[in-house]
């Protein structure tokens, strides 16, 4: 049979030599390994007080963006929840009203955006299928929680602050 | 000083050393305890506790607090006196070993001469010998007393362990009196101190002695009573809280105490090279002594631990061959050599 790969090793089946069948210089063989670990680099990071980076191209939690002027650009369209393979965002639309203008980017927007934590899988659909740039995946990931619905992400958990009233 | 003709000097004497090793040897158990979870984080290339306390010193005393506290169960269909008295024999005999290990020579205070061990009995080794073995009746007893199947093979398993490489340990040990000709480890250590080390006349006994502590001990790669990895427990299954905790430490104690066992009669105990040597006061030299042994037990504790978290556990039939087939005949053939050049150097 061909090998997969050129790193496949045929097991050795001969019968076990006297130095092999006393088993103490495979013991001191692997003394000296563990030994060496000893005094090599750790892999742990010390989470709290030290962070890893993210990848570049890591998907954390989402944020709905706003325009330059501060105007939320979800426009409603539902196909952010028709792209969620999880189905974790629920939405509803609502019409802008006279003099809201400067709150909406067009006529119509959400008026509830609901993203639930525990069932996204962060794969990034939305991002891909929102028209509108509304929907994107920030560098942060849910912090824990003690109940489910702290997972619920609301309008409010979700659109990044105003750029000009810092909220 | 002498009321009703007690010397009351040598009672406070004793008292104060007797009280002075057993917190030496719950420190250090405690202390092992930290020690093995660091050194099995490095070895593992982690960092291990460094939360409480600074390096995780506190981490111990956190670890006996959170055992103390916890809900305390004794199951109903047990032989509740015997669940307890379990733990106890097993802490208590941990805990009695250390009586006739010189800790060190002889200090000279006010006068006085006072013998850094507690009791220099002829029969030393013997004596250690009878305590470890009731070991195996705290364990017994112990897992008995559960009422539990589990727990009652784990015990029956961890004793027949425990008889079975009591011989091999025994057997070396007596090549190694054959040279000393004395029980008294007192006298095993000056003999060290005035000549070479038992280990370069002993290195087979050494040898069978050290992986017979490693079964006497429970620990890996001879740990099958616990396998703490994959059976929940072994024979302390159903002791929860300190009782468990009992369990747990004198396991800790009993490897500190065979650490300095085997400092003491293969590697010299209090004795160093040039200690008489240095012109150095005889107190002194006492106290340097003294920390020579701990070195000494330290370095084998770091043993036992290093081969803990390198060699993977035995299977019982492959522990079962190495004692009865391999160290037995090997500490036979070792007391058969020693002999024999015992006879010839006499002749």
């Amino acid at each position: 049979m061909q090998a997969l790969t050129n790193r496949a090793k045929a097991v050795d089946r001969r019968p076990m030599t006297l130095a092999e069948k006393m088993y103490i210089p495979a013991i001191a063989k692997g003394m000296g390994i563990t030994f060496k670990h000893l005094f090599q680099k750790k892999a742990t990071v010390s989470f709290p007080e030290k962070k890893r980076d993210f990848s570049p191209v890591f998907r954390g939690l989402h944020v709905l963006n706003r325009d330059e002027e501060g105007r939320e650009r979800c426009t409603a369209c539902g196909l952010c929840a028709v792209a969620c393979p999880a189905e974790a965002i629920t939405m509803e639309a609502a019409e802008r009203k006279e003099g809201e203008e400067h709150l909406y980017r067009e006529e119509k927007y959400a008026a509830k955006y609901e993203i639930n934590m525990l069932r996204c899988i962060f794969c990034g659909f939305c991002e891909e299928a929102c028209p509108k740039d509304a929907v994107y995946m920030s560098e942060t990931f849910a912090p824990a929680n003690y109940q489910r619905k702290g997972f619920i992400y609301g309008k409010d958990d979700l659109l990044i602050p105003h750029p000009k009233e810092g909220k | 000083m002498t009321l009703l003709s007690i010397d009351w000097f040598f009672i406070i004497e004793k008292v104060l050393l007797i009280s002075g090793v057993l917190v030496l040897s719950l420190v250090v158990a405690m202390y092992s305890t930290w020690g093995e979870r660091k050194v099995a984080a490095w070895i593992q290339d982690r960092l291990g506790p460094n939360r409480a306390g600074f390096m995780g010193l506190l981490q111990p005393l956190a670890d006996g607090g959170k055992l103390f506290f916890k809900e305390e169960i004794i199951p109903t269909n047990s032989n509740r006196f015997l669940f307890i008295l379990g733990p106890s024999i097993a802490m208590l005999v941990a805990c009695m070993t250390s009586a006739v290990i010189p800790w060190g020579d002889s200090l000279v205070i006010a006068g006085r001469t006072v013998s850094l061990q507690i009791a220099d009995v002829n029969i030393g080794i013997l004596f250690i010998f009878g305590v470890v073995s009731m070991g195996v009746y705290g364990i017994m007893i112990g897992g008995w007393a559960s009422n539990n199947k589990y727990s009652l093979l784990a015990s029956v398993r961890a004793a027949s362990q425990i008889i079975s490489y009591e011989l091999p340990m025994g057997l070396a040990l007596i090549a190694l009196l054959m040279l000393t000709g004395s029980l008294s480890l007192k006298d095993i250590v000056e003999q060290q101190r005035h000549g070479l080390w038992n280990v370069v006349y002993q290195p087979l006994g050494f040898f069978i002695f050290l992986v017979c502590a490693f079964a006497e001990c429970n620990r890996a790669p001879f740990d099958l009573p616990e396998a703490e990895n994959e059976l929940n427990g072994g024979y302390h299954l159903e002791y929860s809280s300190m009782k468990l905790g009992f369990f747990l430490f004198a396991e800790y104690i009993n490897m500190f105490i065979s650490s300095a066992l085997i400092s003491t009669m293969y590697f010299g105990g209090y004795a160093f090279p040039y200690m008489d040597k240095l012109g150095l006061d005889p107190n002194m030299v006492t106290i340097l002594g003294f920390l020579a042994l701990f070195v000494k037990t330290l370095l084998f504790i770091f043993f036992f631990m290093w081969v803990r978290w390198t060699v993977p556990r035995f299977r019982y039939d492959q522990l079962m061959r190495l004692g009865w087939k391999v160290m037995i005949p090997l500490a036979l053939v070792n007391m058969l050599i020693t002999g024999a050049l015992v006879l010839a150097r006499q002749h």
